[in-house]
């Protein structure tokens, strides 16, 4: 049944430590919203279960793109469209780039956000592997205090994250040392706008002296959150890309991933193309990597 | 948590729509393209889906294309909002009519409203766009009658009689 908004409580404190106040007074109680292309959904459709909503759009602390000559920090609130339109972002670091150009529409990419998507935790987030591989780290905000911690560790189950009731994600840096690296990125999916993925990945890698000297591989949509694929990676590091070892590695991935099957598509179907697209990616860095 | 119904009240809210100073009195978590269509009584928005994937709704807020159903009202305090009945002033409006009429672009109508506004934003951005640029442009605006081809059709011609002008 359609929500009844006469039910729900919408407050905008209008800048930062007004917002971690009121979380830290009623700690989970207030459901922060920013772009709202995911609340508002559940919202729309009765399926909200919380009451009281915190404005997080139009917060200038959470919109900014900050670039050091190491890092550059997006803030939490930056939407799609901004990252894509950010020069450092688009040049170094593609992936995150072409997730934003592939994630819903023109319109939610001008309403959703980073911080949005890395919150709602979904493991079929378009963002997400291309921040695993660029060892993204989250800033999280408080009245307590705020504590840094690398991406990988935020997630600790399905939908299930480490933020605490009174946390807010305020910014994510990523490290500029990427930028020299063979970069490849595919969603699977029925179509790229509006569609979630069967399968997404995002790969990175770097070759020297004709062997793998870096490689970094992470994938959505196969497991209860995103993952690196860690074993894929030993297995690649050190060693000549040859057609006898994209085969092995392109039926091994498929056994360290856990797909399951539901309404988008079948746990076999994900393993197959998962190997797929490592492979795929594996030809790119054989065809690119040499000349750099 | 608060018990539904309880001390949950209708705030003012202001903005410029279609270049006109409005208020609305709503509560928070109303929906834009409610307040639009039922308060406002600009009905060119029209709910599709109603879950921001098929872009009817679409309208413009501070120059950005949005899906106004995925918007509460209260996110548009102080913006300034075009919905489709602001458009006919608009430079691009009578090619992209006559485009639209000329290539069958448009025919139960209810997707219209917002393709156009996609096609505005698009055209603003890239007054000369590939085939690509306008299936990109248009991807969140689904339409169940043409089959696509005589809008991206209509949204090319409209763009070179534009720039030919």
């Amino acid at each position: 049944m359609r929500a009844d908004p006469a039910d729900y409580k919408l407050v905008s404190p209008g800048n930062l430590n007004a917002v971690l106040s009121l979380l830290a007074s009623e700690p989970s109680q207030w459901l922060p919203v920013a772009g709202g292309t995911d609340v508002m959904v559940l919202y729309s459709a009765g399926k909200l279960p919380n009451r009281q909503l915190l404005n997080l759009w139009n917060i200038p602390e959470l919109r900014q793109i900050e670039a050091s000559p190491d890092s550059v920090r997006i803030g939490a609130a930056c939407t799609y469209t901004a990252l894509r339109n950010h020069e450092i972002v688009s040049r170094e670091f593609p992936l995150l780039a072409t997730a934003a150009s592939w994630t819903g529409g023109i319109a939610n990419q001008n309403r959703g956000t980073l911080g949005g998507n890395i919150a709602n935790a979904s493991p079929a987030a378009d963002s997400l592997p291309a921040l695993l591989v660029y060892d993204a780290e989250l800033t999280l905000i408080s009245v307590r205090g705020e504590r840094r911690l690398a991406y990988r560790t935020f997630h600790t189950g399905y939908k299930k994250t480490v933020l605490a009731a009174d946390e807010l994600i305020r910014d994510i840096s990523l490290p500029r040392r990427f930028s020299e690296y063979v970069s490849y990125a595919r969603k699977v999916g029925a179509r790229n706008a509006q569609a979630i993925s069967k399968v997404c990945l995002a790969a990175l890698g770097q070759l020297a002296g004709g062997t793998i000297r870096d490689v970094r591989l992470a994938l959505g949509s196969v497991a209860p959150t995103p993952m690196r694929l860690p074993e894929t990676e030993r297995e690649l590091t050190g060693k000549k890309i040859e057609p006898s070892l994209v085969e092995t590695v392109r039926k091994n991935v498929t056994k360290e991933i856990r797909p399951i099957d539901d309404i988008r598509s079948t746990s076999r179907y994900r393993g197959a193309v998962a190997g797929n697209l490592v492979a795929e990616f594996l030809s790119k860095l054989a065809a690119e990597g040499a000349n750099t | 948590m608060n018990s539904p119904g309880e001390n949950i009240a209708k705030c003012d809210f202001s903005f410029t729509v279609n270049g006109v100073p409005k208020k609305a009195l709503a509560y928070p978590m109303e929906r834009l393209l409610d307040v639009l269509r039922n308060e406002l009584e600009l009905t060119g928005a029209k709910e599709g889906c109603g879950e921001g994937e098929c872009g009817s709704c679409s309208i413009l807020i501070d120059g950005m294309l949005v899906n106004s159903c995925l918007v509460p009202v209260a996110q548009a305090n102080g913006a300034s909002i075009v919905t489709i009945e602001g458009m006919s002033a608009h430079a691009l409006m009578k090619p992209l009519q006559e485009a639209f009429l000329e290539c069958g672009g448009a025919q139960c109508g209810i997707c219209t409203p917002g393709m156009i506004l996609a096609a505005v934003h698009l055209l603003e951005k890239k007054p000369e766009p590939a085939l690509s640029d306008i299936q990109e442009g248009l991807a969140g605006n689904l339409c169940r009658c043409t089959g696509y081809m005589q809008i991206f059709e209509a949204v090319a011609k409209a763009a070179r009689q534009r720039v030919a002008r």
